[in-house]
């Protein structure tokens, strides 16, 4: 069984002082889809989840990004949106760094993969990037696999379940960037990057925890 | 020579189609495997193929503006008519790609993408009148494909005056020949008019008589538009 899809102008509800979440817009009253996904109702909010589309950068999310350039104070960063983004020197590296005596390519060379914190989006859309949170760190070895952003919730599950099954079955750390990156590491890589491009596939459906777990026991 | 050819015969056209009726047509999403959208669309013998790429960072720096650009690329394959046709960029794509880009922008949220570029290839790859119009349709669809946000599909089609005659959806023939004609596209659920494009004479009520014919045929399409989008996720 497949969820309800919904296509861009489609009429949802009648907004009754409920907020508006993303993909969908307002016009008077009524409240209409803004993209192809799947509506999401509730008592409180409104919001259409993306079956496709480009990561739009938002604050406090925790992305996967590669070193594109080093500067002077700080790194360019992409972190496949239609922004590049800036890791300054003071949010990439604890210590006192002197500019002068060193060369910033020793913390994160051109190349280097790091899962980091977005934390600054002006509406420019210069985005800034820290390495401040608890878990970002620069990503040694493993495989990038890139899917749809909007589907990243569906890879982690419901408290982190689906990605806890594919993390255990194929002895893998997984590390999903909410920009769409899923950086993975271990044992059975191929076959991990097989349940996740299956997620990819068919996130609209109901049961795709069982069909997961059967493709993992095969 | 415009209006003097018999393109009408016993109430029926060349190619047995009544006035008011439709060319088959077929529309299909994700023809494109690299290509964030895609749709391919038929409208008899034109066949458009449209893929959406983006939206990306947009350089050179100095064109980033406050919102989304969208660059549309129209262009007909050398294989497309009767007589090859040079390849490339002409003065006919050029403008075509501009009254592409111009109905489809009014669905577009361009605020939500500020300082990017939302890239829209549509390629002719068999060409039987009504171009521009199969373009927008499968345009349209490609970018919902690619997820950009819109406000609505935008759907069009095209109406005529052949043998003094209003007629839908002209072919080849049908356009080189015609009085006049006339592409329209709008955004159905809205009611909006995004395109109304003429070329011929026409009176007051003809105008009024072919604008009510290419609103209600448009929403015929979106209703396939909307299958052909949903028929994707099966």
């Amino acid at each position: 069984m497949i969820r309800k899809i919904v296509l861009p102008g489609e009429y949802l509800e009648e907004q009754r002082g409920r907020k508006l979440g993303t993909g969908v817009y307002k016009e008077g009253t009524k409240v209409f889809s803004a993209v192809l996904g799947t509506p999401k109702i509730s008592d409180t909010e409104i919001s259409v989840i993306p079956l496709a589309g480009k990561y739009i950068p938002k604050v406090n999310n925790m992305v996967i990004g590669v070193i594109k350039d080093v500067e002077i104070t700080g790194w360019v960063v992409d972190i496949n949106a239609p922004y590049m983004a800036y890791l300054p020197l003071s949010e990439g590296v604890k210590e006192f760094v002197d500019i002068k005596k060193v060369d910033l390519s020793q913390f994160y060379d051109i190349g280097d993969w790091i899962y980091c914190q977005i934390f600054k989006v002006p509406r420019n859309k210069i985005v800034q990037l820290s390495m401040k949170a608890e878990n970002a760190r620069k990503l040694e070895g493993g495989v990038i696999v890139k899917i749809t952003p909007y589907k990243i919730p569906r890879l982690i599950g419901k408290g982190g379940s689906m990605i806890k099954i594919i993390s255990e079955k194929t002895k893998t750390t997984i590390i999903p960037g909410q920009n769409g990156l899923v950086w993975v590491k271990g044992k059975d890589v191929e076959k991990a990057i097989k349940a996740i491009e299956l997620i990819e596939k068919e996130s609209y459906i109901y049961g795709l925890t069982e069909k997961v777990t059967r493709l993992l026991e095969k | 020579m415009k209006g003097n050819v018999e393109l009408i015969i016993d109430g029926k056209r060349l190619d047995g189609r009544k006035p008011l009726e439709m060319r088959e047509v077929e529309m299909k999403v994700n023809v494109v495997r690299n290509a964030d959208g895609s749709a391919y669309v038929r409208f008899g013998k034109t066949i458009a193929i449209a893929a959406v790429y983006g939206p990306t960072i947009l350089l050179p720096k100095h064109l980033q503006e406050d919102k989304l650009l969208v660059k549309v690329r129209y262009s007909m394959l050398p294989f497309s008519v009767d007589e090859r046709k040079s390849p490339g960029h002409d003065r006919r794509s050029i403008e075509l790609s501009k009254v592409i880009k111009n109905a489809l922008a009014p669905a577009i949220m361009l605020d939500e993408y500020p300082r990017a570029v939302l890239k829209v290839y549509v390629e002719i790859i068999q060409a039987d009148g009504s171009t521009r119009v199969t373009g927008t349709n499968a345009a349209s669809l490609a970018l919902a494909m690619a997820g950009v946000p819109m406000k609505d599909l935008v759907t069009a089609c095209s109406v005529g005056k052949i043998n003094d005659t209003i007629v839908l959806d002209l072919n080849g023939i049908e356009d080189n020949n015609s009085q006049a004609d006339m592409a329209f596209a709008m955004m159905p659920s809205k009611n909006r008019v995004t395109l109304w494009q003429m070329d011929g004479q026409l009176t007051k009520e003809e105008i009024k008589k072919m604008i009510k014919i290419a609103s209600d045929a448009c929403k015929k399409l979106y209703d396939m538009q909307k299958k052909a989008i949903r028929g994707a996720f099966k």
